[in-house]
């Protein structure tokens, strides 16, 4: 999938997280917060990564503020910015394919 | 060394006598030797000791730098003397090289942390560290490491000279004009005055600090005039709204109380529930909610409480009010409703942080505790209990009465969530042992309780009474199954606060935690 505008996902909330991601320049970066860095940092970017990888994204800017989220909240909200990055939010979420 | 519970102790701070934690009562039977403190004589009467200001009052008790000032924490959050006071000292009088000697220390003192990084402060003792100062400490900006002890420890460490005190200021709701002192009475109340009691007999000058002044004599006083070297009036000692909140309110949360009445069900299954028992509960919303289902198990046997101690809060000193628990005994009130009745409501009585918990005198109140019901950040499989560091390393919390209570009890429960949010509870080994693992007995999760392999006893009562229970490792690994297993902290070398055991000997030490590097 291809991120064509900014767009965001979750909450600040305690075990949320708050995803933003924007087009990028051919690369993945991100930007990771964590109220668990010491000791979930590693898990949480891989998390991540996997989830972009499994969406087909290879250019994004992702800034997550992570609140102590489990994985598949991190999943979701990952998930949740892209389509809404690239119009796909609304309508054919492939559920099952892509969102398992 | 490596100690009981499997700390490595490094051999510099184990000089002086200084040992590793070896276990439960290992100082049992010895003898500590008392120290004195050297005290000024008021022999021509006096008719007041009020000075004008907190810089007078440090100049009259020959404050210099280097020297050790002690504070003790009822005013909990609310509390302005310990800035004051330094205030005075590092900026009024000019001094440095101070330590701090406190109770316990929390985010009111966040002032502090720039002394500490100024300089003008290095050395911390106290029970609990939290919010800047906590970070400063943990950062390694002390020149020596803080040391934590618990309530009990303190003074054991006091009577023995191994805090000496030069100057103990007592923050006082209400004074008279030669320092007979009350915690009732004033505009900002705190009830009980435990803990500055050892304090005022070990100190040698002791300055009250009060916004109410009263008439002679102000009786019965807590911390009294034939100790006390000056007095001093100032606007405010405290916030009251932060000193002790309105009520402790037994939680609603649904999971917090089907803990609390598995709490009461594994009490009521041992020998010890019977009429005259003895209890101590904490304030955290399982904890506190243990005593609502507790009374109904005490009503349903037709049996009372004997006593209770502790931090006291509202819904204990309902019970004593209905005649359900013969007497409380107070070191500390959290809440409007305790403050209130200490001393007025017939059979709450007031006690000193010795009496209470130090495990170096004759018999200390926890000694004869029946229950304990306790909280925990974190408990691992040898059922070591941490209440002390975060899951990042840093300093942001309190032993308080946690090691002594757990220590002293027949029966010591820690309730407890699995996990935090990510956090996991329940874990491998716990980042700080703050109270040793066979001290505690049995733990009571929203997943299932477990109980301490050392207490075979106890066992027995839940398998005759029908409560189930695993072993703490399925505990554990359910946490993991939750949350994923936690990458383990990285640590530099340096550390940056002792854990004392209650005993005095070294249970574990907090090192500087590594920068974090998500790419390393």
């Amino acid at each position: 999938m291809e991120v064509l505008k900014p767009a965001a996902a979750g909450t600040l909330e305690s075990s949320d997280a708050q995803v933003m991601i924007e087009p990028g320049d051919g690369t993945i970066s991100l930007s990771l917060q964590s109220s668990v860095m010491n000791q979930y940092g590693r898990q949480i970017k891989a998390t991540i990564l996997e989830t972009l990888s499994r969406l087909d994204v290879t250019s994004a800017r992702l800034t997550v503020v992570d609140k102590g989220a489990l994985d598949c909240t991190l999943k979701a909200r990952v998930e949740c910015a892209v389509f809404r990055s690239c119009g796909a939010s609304e309508e054919n979420i492939p559920w099952g394919g892509a969102v398992r | 060394m490596k100690n009981a519970v499997g700390r490595e102790i490094p051999d510099f701070l184990l000089t002086n006598g200084k040992e590793v934690y070896q276990g439960k009562n290992y100082m049992d039977g010895k003898y500590i030797q008392k120290a004195s403190p050297r005290t000024k004589r008021y022999e021509t009467p006096q008719e007041s000791k009020l000075v004008e200001s907190l810089a007078d009052a440090l100049r009259a008790c020959g404050a210099k730098s280097g020297m050790t000032f002690s504070f003790h924490h009822h005013l909990r959050d609310g509390d302005f003397v310990v800035n004051m006071v330094m205030k005075a000292a590092i900026e009024e009088l000019g001094l440095d090289n101070l330590t701090i000697a406190a109770s316990s220390l929390g985010s009111a003192h966040d002032p502090i942390a720039d002394y500490i990084e100024q300089g003008k402060v290095v050395g911390i003792q106290t029970s609990g560290i939290r919010g800047r100062m906590g970070e400063v400490v943990s950062a390694g900006k002390l020149p020596t490491p803080a040391i934590i002890r618990s309530h009990g420890g303190r003074p054991r460490a006091i009577e023995g000279g191994e805090v000496h005190i030069d100057i103990a200021f007592i923050a006082a709701p209400t004074s008279d004009c030669v320092g007979n002192c009350r915690g009732i009475g004033g505009k900002s109340d705190c009830g009980s005055m435990g803990y500055a009691m050892t304090d005022a007999k070990y100190a040698d000058h002791v300055v009250v600090v009060t916004d109410c002044l009263v008439d002679f004599p102000n009786m019965p006083a807590s911390v009294e005039a034939i100790d006390v070297d000056a007095v001093v009036v100032v606007d405010s000692i405290g916030n009251p709204k932060k000193i002790a909140s309105a009520a402790a309110r037994i939680s609603q949360n649904p999971r917090d109380l089907m803990m609390a009445e598995n709490v009461a069900k594994v009490i009521a299954s041992t020998p010890y529930f019977k009429d005259g028992f003895s209890f101590q509960t904490g304030v955290g919303g399982p904890s506190l909610a243990a005593n609502l289902f507790l009374e109904q198990y005490m009503d349903e046997r037709d049996i009372k409480m004997g006593w209770a101690i502790g931090g006291i809060c509202g819904p204990m000193v309902e019970l004593l009010k209905k005649g359900k628990v013969g007497k409380v005994i107070d070191v500390q009130d959290f809440d409007l409703d305790a403050v209130r009745s200490i001393n007025q409501t017939p059979n709450h009585f007031e006690m000193s942080a010795s009496q209470y918990a130090n495990p170096a005198n004759k018999g200390a109140f926890v000694n004869k505790l029946d229950f304990v019901v306790l909280a925990a950040l974190e408990i691992d499989t040898g059922f070591n209990v941490n209440v002390l560091t975060g899951s990042d390393g840093v300093l942001r919390g309190a032993p308080g009465g946690h090691p002594d209570t757990a220590a002293g009890s027949k029966v010591c429960i820690i309730v407890t969530p699995l996990v935090r949010g990510r956090m996991a509870t329940v874990c491998e080994h716990v980042v700080t042992v703050t109270t040793p693992g066979d001290c505690v007995d049995v733990l009571v999760t929203d997943y299932g309780i477990a109980v301490n392999p050392l207490r075979p006893d106890l066992v027995e009562c839940l398998d005759s009474a029908g409560i189930p229970h695993v072993s703490i490792e399925a505990l554990k690994d359910k946490a993991y199954s939750l949350v994923g297993t936690p990458d383990d902290l990285q640590w530099e070398d340096k550390v940056v606060a002792v854990l004392e055991a209650r005993d005095g000997t070294i249970l574990d030490v907090v090192r500087k935690i590594k920068p974090y590097q998500l790419d390393g």
